[in-house]
């Protein structure tokens, strides 16, 4: 099967209300490589997110998958997941029954992703009444029985304590070394540093720069990326 | 006054036939037209309020004011298309429980559909990007969150059947309140009142209200422990 990768995005702007949140946009992301989208709040880091995923539609411009089926190859997960009523299993069978896995292997993959995200002994309670942290976990978890090339991931870790957010963390490394390409967003710095190849930096709904994470930190190229890198730390 | 009060409660006590008779005509129709109206309503509501089409927003108006449909006037209607000279007369449903079943679905349908449509629409909102996200279409998914929500559906389908077992004026058109035939319990509370019967009309009022009273809160029992299972 041939990869769904690059991902073109050309001359992609995209408006709501009257306002411009993307402006002429040309980007491609490559296999391989974390990719970490940096920026302000409101800088358009996750209606980029969302054009590339296809959850939203340009207002102008292209957004191209190289691969054929690039839809049921991708995933997303959200800054705050969204669990149906019913138990944790029942939410990563739904995501393999959508995929159209046939109904014998559903339960097994399922079960199996629960075990990578340290789930398993809570696959029969409601998703609901899990901790945050816990559904963001089993959030990846059906992300992860999906098997996608492209995971993108809106600032996951937003509104989860440290401890929470190390396992997280540690579950999207395990993705990267399966070989799923990360598409993320974050607010945290360290965790830019932590987890990223490459750094996209988004002001007013461009790209002001694109480096390596090596690069970027100790070199912002623009005075915004510097002023950026420079303000947040303290909190990182 | 108090008289008739305790004859009332002697007929409820008793058992008397002629008003157990009574009562479960009345939750036969009604139940059934709730039943009717749940299956039909849910999904158009499901559909009303996923689906993106011209003139959406006028169904809503006009599925919302039909919510005050008056029953009398659809007992008219329904009169109308099931006399014998009427569209459906060969039929030969008038007068008939069947008839009154139809009236009731027609009265409970707008309230079921309308305030499902709503509910759905406000989970959608939250569902909506999780369930593309994973590649789910606008169909699969208002089933999705229709069945999710199920619990606070039970709402939408109690708001029908209160209006259905309240109602006089349809089933009164439809179905005659032919005694031992379609007499229901508020048919016969009009009629017996008039009549000057009150301990019967009094004994069907307060089980009339006792039904209400449990059905209420057999649905409230159970959404409670739904919203402590599922979260």
């Amino acid at each position: 099967m041939s990869s769904i990768l690059p991902l073109r995005l050309d001359d992609v702007s995209y408006a709501a209300g009257g306002r411009t949140i993307i402006e002429r946009m040309s980007l491609a992301l490559e296999a391989g490589a974390s990719t970490l989208i940096l920026g302000a709040n409101g800088a358009g880091k996750s209606v980029l997110m969302r054009l590339m995923h296809g959850l939203l539609a340009p207002s102008s411009g292209r957004v191209a998958w190289a691969g054929e089926g690039a839809r049921r190859r991708q995933a997303m997960v959200f800054q705050r997941p969204v669990m149906l009523r019913r138990s944790a299993l029942a939410n990563v069978v739904y995501a393999l029954k959508v995929a159209g896995v046939a109904s014998a292997d559903r339960e097994r993959l399922a079960r199996e992703a629960l075990a990578e995200v340290g789930l398993l002994a809570a696959a029969g309670r409601p998703a609901r009444v899990l901790s945050s942290g816990e559904q963001q976990r089993l959030a990846l978890a059906r992300a992860w029985a999906l098997h996608p090339e492209v995971l993108f991931l809106d600032e996951p870790t937003a509104s989860l304590d440290p401890g929470a957010t190390h396992e997280i963390e540690n579950i999207i490394r395990a993705f990267d070394a399966a070989g799923t390409k990360i598409v993320m967003s974050t607010h945290s710095l360290g965790q830019a540093r932590r987890l990223g190849d490459e750094v996209i930096y988004l002001h007013q709904g461009r790209v002001l720069e694109r480096a390596p994470i090596g690069l970027f930190f100790p070199h912002p190229a623009t005075a915004e990326a510097a002023a950026f890198v420079k303000g947040e730390l303290p909190w990182t | 006054m108090i008289d008739a009060l305790a004859s009332g409660l002697r007929l409820v006590a008793t058992l008397d036939l002629r008003l157990w008779e009574i009562v479960g005509l009345s939750l036969a129709v009604s139940l059934s037209a709730v039943a009717l109206a749940t299956l039909l309503g849910l999904p158009l509501g499901a559909a009303l309020a996923v689906g993106r089409f011209p003139g959406r927003q006028a169904v809503i108006v006009v599925l919302n004011a039909l919510m005050g449909l008056p029953p009398v006037v659809v007992g008219l209607f329904i009169y109308l298309l099931l006399s014998r000279a009427g569209p459906l007369g060969e039929l030969g449903l008038l007068f008939t429980p069947r008839a009154m079943i139809v009236a009731q679905t027609v009265l409970v349908l707008p309230i079921i559909a309308a305030l499902a449509r709503q509910a759905v629409e406000d989970a959608w909102q939250e569902y909506e990007e999780q369930l593309r996200s994973l590649g789910v279409d606008g169909l699969h998914g208002a089933l999705t969150v229709l069945w999710d929500i199920r619990f606070s559906l039970l709402t939408a389908v109690l708001a029908g059947l209160g209006r259905a077992s309240a109602e006089v004026g349809a089933v009164m058109i439809v179905g005659g309140n032919i005694d031992g035939v379609t007499r229901v319990m508020t048919t016969a509370i009009a009629l017996e009142t008039s009549k000057g019967d009150l301990p019967l009309a009094l004994g069907l009022g307060m089980v009339l209200i006792a039904i209400v009273l449990a059905l209420n809160a057999g649905a409230h029992l159970i959404r409670d422990a739904a919203q402590r299972r599922h979260g």
